[in-house]
C-alpha cells in the first residue's frame, strides 16, 4: 500500500482529507500522485506529520487512531483466519491439541476486536475503514514476499504471528498517551484492555516457538518477553518491530544494576516493552497491505 | 449480544456494563521531558507520605498513582525473591530461570518507581505471604497467577487517573509485561489458559480494577496496610 492508496482509503471516510491537509488541493493531489516513488522509509513519515496537521485534538484523531488499530486487528483477525483454514484443509501443519486450540483462542479474540473496534466506530458518528485485502507473504500484493510459506510452513507462521503479536502491543502502547485518546476514559480503558490481551498472546506464541524449535541465529533463546531486540527470525525484514526495544534506560533513570540489585541489561530491557509510533508501525505492516 | 452506551463527550464504546462518563482533565505537562519525573514527583508528594492509623497512604494525583504501582511491585518483588530463595521442587530448569527472570523484573520495577519518585515514594512495606506454601509448586504458581493478573488489571484501571502522558506511557511499557507474566504463569498451570475467559471478556477485552478493588485484595498479602484514600476515582 503506498500513500496514495492509504489517502485513497481515508478519503472514502473523510472526503474533505485534502482540504484538511492543505489548502492547495491540487499541490496535495499531485504530492498523492508521486508518493509512491518515494523511499517507503520516508512515506509513513510525511504522512504521520500531515495528519497531525490535518486533524485537531478533535473526535477525527479519535477515529483516526480507532481505525488505525482497527485495521491492525483486521490483518491479525485474516492472519488466524487464513491459518487455520489453511491448517483445515492439510496444508500448515498446526498440531491439532494445545496448538490449535491456542490459535482459535487468539484468532477469536481478534476477531472480537475488529467487531468491538467497528462498533466502537460506527455508533459514535465514525466511519470504520473497510477491510483492506492482505499479502502475508510481505510481498506488497506479489504474494510472493519473503514469508511466502506462510500458510504451508508451521515455524514461519509462529514467527510471524510472533512479530504481528509484539507489534500490536507496541503500537497500541504508541497511542496510549495521544491527548485525544487521553481525553477519553472509556476509549483509554478498552485500549489497554486490548493492548495487554496483545500482550498475553505475544507470551503464548512465544511459548509455541520455543516448544516447537527452529529459532534463529542457533542458540538464541525466545522468551515470553523480548530480550534486548532478539527477534529470533531469520529475516532482516522483521526488525523494525524489535528496534528499540533494547533500551535499559526508563524516564533517565539506568535500570542495569539499579540501585545495587544485580539487574542484567538483558532483564532491564525484558521488563520495560517499548511503543512503537503510528508511522513506524505503518511501514512495519506496508509489505503486508496490498 | 452487548449494548451500546453513551458515554459523557458523544463517545460510544460496545459493553456490557454502563461506561462511567468520561473526565474532565486537562493534560497539563503533555511533551514535557520525562527527566522532570524525579523532580516533579517528589515536589509534589511532601504531605501523603505520613502513616495515618489506618495504614500507609499513597497520596493523591499522579504521584499517589506512582506509589500505587510502586506498592503493587513491592510486593511482587518480595513474593519471588522468596519463590527465588527457597525454590519448590517439581520445577524444570527451564521454568525456574524464566521465574528468576520474573522476579529481576519485577524487582527493576520496585526500584525504578523508587528512584522516579524519590523522597516522595512511600516507605517500604512488609508482605505477609503466610498464606502461601513456598515449597509447594502449586501454592505458588497459583499465588503468582494471582499476583500478575492483579497486576494488569490494576495497570489497566489506573490509565485513565493518569494526568501526565510520560507517566501513562511508562505504565504501558510495564502492563505489557506483567501481561507477558501473567500468561506464562497461567500457561505452566494449565496450558493455554494464558488469555482464558476468566480474564478476558466476549469483546477480547482484559480486566481492569480500580485502585480500591486492588488494594482490598493487596492488603492481604501486606502487613503494612496500604490505603489509596486521596487518589484519583476518575
Amino acid at each position: 500500500m503506498n500513500l496514495k492508496h492509504i489517502f485513497n482509503e481515508i478519503e472514502k471516510v473523510d472526503p474533505e482529507v485534502y482540504e484538511r491537509l492543505d489548502t492547495r488541493r491540487s499541490a496535495m493531489k499531485q504530492f498523492s500522485g508521486i508518493a509512491g516513488k518515494l523511499a517507503l522509509a520516508a512515506v509513513p513519515i510525511a504522512l504521520g506529520s500531515m495528519f497531525k496537521k490535518a486533524y485537531g485534538q478533535s473526535n477525527s484523531t479519535l477515529f483516526n487512531i480507532l481505525n488505525y488499530a482497527l485495521t491492525l486487528e483486521y490483518l491479525e483477525a485474516k492472519f488466524y483466519s487464513n491459518a487455520l483454514a489453511a491448517a483445515t484443509a492439510g496444508n500448515l501443519a498446526i498440531p491439532t491439541g494445545a496448538p490449535r486450540t491456542a490459535i482459535q483462542t487468539i484468532g477469536a479474540h481478534e476477531t472480537a476486536h475488529v467487531a468491538f473496534l467497528k462498533t466502537a466506530i460506527t455508533s459514535s458518528g465514525g466511519t470504520a475503514v473497510p477491510e483492506p485485502t492482505f499479502d502475508f507473504s510481505a510481498g506488497n500484493g506479489s504474494n510472493n514476499g519473503p514469508f511466502a510459506a506462510v500458510f504451508t510452513n508451521y515455524a514461519l507462521f509462529l514467527a510471524v504471528a510472533q512479530v504481528f503479536e509484539d507489534t500490536g502491543v507496541r503500537a497500541y502502547k504508541g497511542q496510549a498517551a495521544e491527548p485525544a485518546l487521553m481525553a477519553n476514559n472509556d476509549v483509554l480503558t478498552a485500549a489497554l484492555n486490548i493492548h495487554s490481551v496483545e500482550a498475553r498472546h505475544a507470551s503464548h506464541i512465544r511459548q509455541m516457538r520455543k516448544t516447537n524449535g527452529g529459532l534463529v541465529p542457533a542458540g538464541v533463546d525466545v522468551k515470553p518477553w523480548i530480550t534486548l531486540k532478539q527477534s529470533g527470525v531469520d529475516s532482516a525484514a522483521v526488525q523494525a518491530s524489535y528496534d528499540g526495544e533494547e533500551t535499559t534506560t526508563q524516564a533517565t533513570i539506568q535500570i542495569v544494576n539499579i540501585n545495587g540489585q544485580t539487574i542484567s541489561a538483558n532483564a532491564a530491557s525484558e521488563a520495560f516493552d517499548e511503543p512503537l509510533t503510528m508511522p513506524q508501525v505503518l511501514a512495519i505492516v506496508d509489505p503486508f497491505i496490498v | 449480544m452487548s449494548k451500546i452506551i453513551e458515554s459523557g463527550k458523544g463517545f460510544v464504546l460496545p459493553d456490557d456494563k454502563v461506561q462511567q462518563s468520561v473526565s474532565r482533565r486537562k493534560f497539563l505537562g503533555y511533551g514535557a521531558a520525562a527527566s522532570a519525573l524525579v523532580i516533579g514527583i517528589a515536589a509534589c508528594n511532601k504531605d501523603d507520605d505520613n502513616m495515618p492509623s489506618n495504614g500507609i497512604n499513597l497520596g493523591s494525583g499522579d504521584a499517589g498513582i506512582l506509589n500505587y504501582a510502586y506498592a503493587l511491585e513491592q510486593l511482587e518483588a518480595a513474593f519471588y525473591t522468596q519463590v527465588i530463595a527457597s525454590p519448590y521442587s517439581g520445577g524444570s530448569v527451564a521454568e525456574m530461570a524464566l521465574i528468576k527472570d520474573i522476579r529481576d523484573h519485577e524487582i527493576a520495577h520496585r526500584e525504578f518507581f523508587k528512584n522516579a519518585l524519590g523522597s516522595g515514594a512511600i516507605q517500604a512495606l512488609e508482605p505477609d505471604f503466610s498464606s502461601v506454601n513456598f515449597s509447594s509448586r502449586e501454592s505458588v504458581l497459583n499465588t503468582a497467577k494471582a499476583f500478575e493478573d492483579l497486576g494488569v488489571s490494576a495497570y489497566n484501571g489506573a490509565g485513565k487517573l493518569i494526568v501526565k502522558a510520560d507517566y501513562l506511557v511508562l505504565a504501558g511499557k510495564i502492563v505489557s509485561v506483567e501481561a507477558r507474566h501473567a500468561a506464562y504463569i497461567r500457561d505452566i498451570i494449565s496450558n493455554g489458559t494464558f488469555a482464558d475467559n476468566t480474564v478476558v471478556d466476549t469483546n477480547g477485552l482484559d480486566k481492569s480494577r480500580t485502585p480500591a478493588e486492588v488494594l482490598t485484595i493487596a492488603n492481604t498479602f501486606l502487613k503494612t496496610k496500604v490505603t489509596g484514600s486521596n487518589l484519583p476515582t476518575s
